[in-house]
């Protein structure tokens, strides 16, 4: 068995984790399983791409980055993309889910989001097709590093990418107000409104987190495989299984259930074949719901 | 004129067909609060089971067990209902989101077993020769279609009857009073878990009957019949009828397979061949955007008969809210 399982995994683990961040954040937050979080996913790839294009179509064709496959254009659409996806997030929020949510019964939110998702998904299929697109079509030469192990720029970028996300996710949810009330809210919702946390804003700022998050996984994806309206709805399965795994609401939880999920998907494609890879996280997500349904790092239910 | 009589024979079979999914998943959710999003799935097993136990065998694949028909349709609600079972027994003690995420699981892998074990489903190539109830009749359509109408009316007329009876019963009634105050009904010592799988294994039991029902009425079933679309349509069928009645969950079935159909037909009409595709998937935008509309405005339904029982505390609210979503 060779280890090169270990780079592909830590990659697929990378976008289920920074993806889990936001199903995590929306869970325990605002306490309901966002279906349409996957379609953030897609929609926040899409809209890159985009700007990717219109940048393009004004300064022509631009270098890449040293060995990178991309050029200054996609940082700059990144930084739209997430700003757009988050912007995204707040709107459904605003028209739909905090209606629902008012209202008290949490289960309906979920439906809700199914809905959207699915509304979200169509709507991506009828603008630009179902056929996949890419971010450039340029194939890059893996490097060996040791041990029977290739890895490519655009991959070590990415995993650097994703290791700063999360160290500052990390650092917003522990060092400063916004993060910890966030925390607050989490735990016990009552007790937060009376010590006058503004739930409001904090609510904001989880769809901020999320949708960005969602965002730069979903433009990896479409960096390392490939641009469809499907890519988020497909990850969302492996998502709720990294949140689940790592215990919700817990942020390095859903990031270390990211990276096993991946780490297990890639080292299963080599025993079993690439077309159970799916399979996996269901198997996983069912054996942690068996044995420990708080997951790592999970608190109990109140 | 006939065509037309058997065209409306058609359509109503296949939108009874679904109404009987819609009564499983009214059991589920309707009844009982259990919210599955993967019931696809549980469509999906009945099918192949009822498939696998009925063909003649076939030196391609597994089984082929050429039983008869009605040994089949048992079958499918046994697998159908076991599988429902085990996803309520690792949930159902948990918080409800947990149910959703793992039927939606449940679909997908079923969805990736249809698709790759080729030696147990056929593969993407599916399974075909599926004997027909009076397939003997097949020359003639019309009377095949009037007869496979009468066999799934009968069929969804009894799962009706059935529930409706189960809902009135002790059984039922413990149901309703989980759904409403949990709390309260186990301190009555009635176990919740319990319950709740075996209400999810009745509903498991009943969506895989109707799988059973469409593929003995199609003769070929295949992967791509059993898309997460197909849970969507369901879900929307149930909420524009209303969860909680049985009567609701028929007729919401018909009028949404009725509208579906229909702006299918629309835009095979309006669009050049080459737009069918982006059509369809405006043709799911709709519908979804109708599911969250619904949910704002008139979350019962047509016929629905949840009653939002105002919590405590909360009831100025939830009287003004009451208000709103009245007629």
């Amino acid at each position: 068995m060779s280890l090169q399982f270990v780079v592909d995994g830590l990659l697929t683990g990378s976008m289920i984790g920074l993806g889990a961040i936001g199903v995590t954040l929306t869970y325990s937050i605002l306490r309901f399983s966002n279906f349409a979080h996957g379609d953030f996913m897609a929609w926040g790839t899409y809209a890159t791409l985009a700007v990717v294009s219109a940048i393009g179509a004004m300064f022509g064709k631009v270098a890449p980055i040293g060995p990178l496959s991309f050029g200054w254009p996609l940082l700059v659409a990144l930084v739209v993309g997430m700003a757009f996806t988050a912007l995204l997030a707040l709107l459904l929020d605003k028209v739909l889910f905090s209606r629902l949510r008012s209202q008290g019964r949490a289960i309906i939110v979920v439906m809700a989001s199914f809905g959207a998702s699915m509304a979200l998904r169509s709507l991506l299929e009828f603008t630009f097709s179902s056929r996949p697109t890419y971010f450039s079509r340029a194939i890059q030469i893996a490097m060996p590093v040791g041990f029977g192990i290739r890895i490519t720029p655009d991959q070590i970028a990415l995993l650097l990418l994703t290791a700063v996300l999360v160290l500052g996710v990390h650092l917003l949810m522990t060092r400063t107000q916004t993060g910890r009330s966030m925390q607050a809210l989490s735990q016990n919702a009552a007790l937060a409104r009376i010590v006058g946390i503004d739930v409001a804003s904090v609510v904001r700022v989880t769809w901020i987190i999320g949708g960005a998050l969602a965002c730069v996984a979903g433009v990896m994806i479409g960096i390392l495989v490939q641009i469809r309206p499907f890519m988020g709805f497909d990850m969302l399965l492996p998502m709720f299984a990294a949140a689940i795994l790592g215990g919700i609401g817990s942020i390095p939880g859903a990031v270390l259930g990211g990276l096993i999920i991946g780490l297990a998907e890639a080292g299963a494609v080599q025993l079993i074949g690439a077309e159970w890879r799916a399979a996996i996280s269901f198997i996983i997500l069912m054996a942690v719901l068996f044995v420990r349904p708080i997951g790592l790092f999970g608190v109990r239910e109140r | 004129m006939m065509d037309l009589l058997g065209y409306g024979a058609f359509f109503l079979t296949t939108a009874l067909i679904f109404s009987l999914v819609t009564l499983g998943l009214n059991l589920q959710w309707g009844l009982t609060g259990l919210f599955n999003v993967g019931l696809a799935g549980f469509v999906a097993i009945g099918a192949y089971t009822s498939a696998l136990l009925t063909t003649p065998d076939d030196a391609a694949r597994f089984g082929g067990f050429g039983l008869p028909i009605l040994a089949g349709w048992a079958g499918a609600m046994i697998v159908g209902g076991i599988a429902a079972a085990l996803t309520g027994m690792a949930t159902l003690r948990l918080r409800s989101d947990y149910l959703a995420i793992t039927t939606f699981g449940v679909a997908v892998v079923v969805q990736l077993v249809a698709l790759n074990a080729q030696k147990l489903t056929g593969g993407p190539f599916g399974i075909g020769f599926i004997p027909r109830p009076f397939g003997s009749l097949a020359e003639t359509p019309l009377l095949f279609n009037l007869s496979n109408l009468a066999v799934v009316s009968a069929v969804t007329l009894m799962a009706y009857l059935a529930l409706e009876h189960l809902s009135r019963s002790p059984w039922g009634r413990v149901l309703k009073a989980l759904r409403e105050d949990g709390r309260a009904a186990i301190s009555l010592g009635k176990s919740a878990r319990f319950y709740r799988v075996q209400a999810f294994a009745v509903g498991g039991a009943i969506m895989a009957l109707a799988g059973a029902l469409q593929a003995h009425f199609t003769g070929f079933i295949a992967p791509d019949n059993y898309l997460p679309i197909l849970t969507f349509q369901v879900w929307v069928m149930l909420i524009v009828g209303g969860s909680g009645s049985n009567a609701g969950a028929i007729a919401g079935s018909i009028l949404v397979w009725a509208i579906w159909a229909g702006s299918g037909t629309l835009t095979s009409v309006l669009f050049a061949p080459e737009q069918q595709a982006r059509a369809a998937s405006l043709q799911i935008v709709a519908i979804g955007v109708m599911l969250c509309v619904i949910l704002l405005i008139r979350p019962n339904g047509l016929f629905g008969d949840r009653p939002r029982r105002p919590k405590p505390g909360k009831q100025k609210k939830a009287a003004a809210s009451e208000n709103e979503a009245g007629p």
